[in-house]
């Protein structure tokens, strides 16, 4: 079990070394920033096109809705309207709430035995971390929008007001900072520590987190400890999003190896489990209406069945029955 | 493909906000900003040389003014020794924008570039008089 731990840690920090060793070096840093940005942003625009595209492609020949809650019945039986939706808007409210407050997560519980007694708790950290990942995740996102484009558009230059608005240290660290290296060390500890979710566990699930945690650390080690010259790093990522690329001089290596985290992670993104981030709106047991009995569903794959009647029966072994002497209905 | 409609509308919406550095460049590079240095002060030094080396001076001087300022305001010390053992006194107004007296032409030009808005001129105001 040790492997599926060390493994996917060794293969970062291998990137890590690699990237740092290609970026000491002038004439590797070309290949090592513009060249696997590129390379990566396509791997993960048209790997995210063809995995949902494919998922399109598989037919749902029945309403399969996870039923959360009472479905649609008697009047005066109680209909849980979101957890068991039967109208559009109702589904439209049940994606509302599992794809911005994930609330499938909220839902959560823990199952204890508490002297000989089954427990069943509500546990809400993994919503929690979630929460607080995914949404720290976005704005940070949003935020490095400021190094690629220029005039930088005002919700931009907002959200990093906001996000640094307690002003502590310089440059400011940013709440989203804070709240993501919190919550991605909690999802990796709740990984490590709980047997039963360690138990389950697979390189696949850490790999992901090993990297964002490093793309989090070498991009605050870049803010507060090895500064980088920002315009040298604007100007080599505006040149890749208008398609003049540059490398300017003079950047030091620790931004090769953030640069080499993150291509791996989006690279990576439309094989792995990441995939639901497009997934969630793909998701059968979500997204669709549970109208199973009120309307009529045919299946997408049934064709007219072929039949073979007797008469063509008789006229493909008609010489062998006469000779058997079997009884024909036509001679 | 099922649903052909609602997949492509939501493929459509991930291409946007992917797409959109790309679409929002119009495939023209912002011009890299040159903070100027052309200003009577700099052009009267025997030596162009700024407190510390100019790399350090373009990766780190945000960090080495707050140093300036806690050191100046907290601890009442306003004479910096810098790597040379030179002694500078320490101040924004007098000591920075006397070289630097293009705080336009000088601060802004990366700041703006970088989309940085230091709160320097929260207190502080250039006495060369550039709107702040």
């Amino acid at each position: 079990m040790a492997a599926r731990i060390l493994f996917p840690l060794a293969v970062v920090l291998a990137i890590v070394a690699v990237a740092l060793i290609g970026g000491s070096i002038s004439f590797l840093q070309p290949l090592f920033s513009v060249a696997l940005l590129y390379v990566a942003f396509a791997i993960f625009f048209f790997g995210f096109m063809a995995k949902v595209i494919n998922w399109a492609k598989s037919p749902v020949p029945f309403r399969i809705p996870t039923t959360a809650g009472q479905e649609f019945s008697l009047p005066w039986i109680k209909w849980s309207k979101i957890d068991n939706p039967s109208t559009t808007g109702g589904v439209l409210l049940r994606m509302f709430f599992e794809v911005c407050l994930f609330r499938s997560l909220f839902r959560n519980m823990r199952t204890d035995l508490r002297s000989g007694w089954l427990i069943h708790s509500p546990t809400k950290w993994l919503w929690l971390l979630a929460l607080g990942f995914h949404y720290s995740f976005l704005i940070i996102a949003l935020r490095h929008l400021r190094l690629f484009v220029q005039p930088i558009p005002g919700f931009v230059e907002t959200l990093d007001a906001v996000d640094g608005m307690f002003q502590i240290g310089i440059p400011p660290i940013y709440l989203t900072d804070i709240i993501i290296l919190l919550a991605v060390s909690g999802l990796l500890i709740r990984r490590l520590c709980l047997p039963k979710v360690r138990f389950i566990s697979l390189a696949a699930d850490y790999f992901p987190l090993f990297l964002i945690l490093g793309i989090v650390i070498s991009g605050l080690l870049m803010r507060f400890v090895f500064r980088v010259d920002i315009t040298a790093v604007k100007a080599l990522a505006n040149g890749i999003v208008s398609l003049h690329p540059v490398v300017p001089k003079g950047i030091g290596a620790i931004f090769f190896v953030h640069i080499a985290l993150v291509s791996t992670l989006i690279a990576y993104f439309p094989f792995s489990k990441l995939m639901h981030m497009g997934g969630v709106f793909m998701s059968p047991t979500r997204n669709l209406a549970n109208t199973n009995r009120m309307a009529y569903h045919e299946n997408p794959w049934r064709k007219p069945p072929k039949f073979h009647s007797y008469e063509e029966y008789e006229d493909m072994y008609r010489d062998y029955m006469k000779e058997a002497g079997l009884p024909l209905e036509r001679e | 493909m099922y649903d052909t409609g609602k997949v492509i509308i939501g493929l459509a919406i991930f291409a946007c906000i992917f797409l959109f550095p790309f679409l929002y460049s119009h495939g023209s590079a912002a011009p890299k900003p040159k903070p100027s240095l052309d200003t009577p002060a700099i052009k009267a030094l025997p030596q162009k040389k700024c407190v510390e080396d100019t790399k350090f001076m373009i990766t780190t001087h945000m960090q080495f003014l707050n140093n300036w300022r806690d050191q100046a305001l907290r601890d009442g010390n306003r004479w910096y020794v810098n790597k040379e053992g030179k002694k500078v006194w320490i101040s924004l107004q007098n000591t920075c924008l006397r070289c630097h007296s293009n705080k336009k032409e000088f601060c802004d030009k990366c700041h703006n570039y970088a989309g940085v808005d230091p709160y320097c001129w929260d207190c502080h105001y250039d006495p060369n008089g550039s709107k702040l």
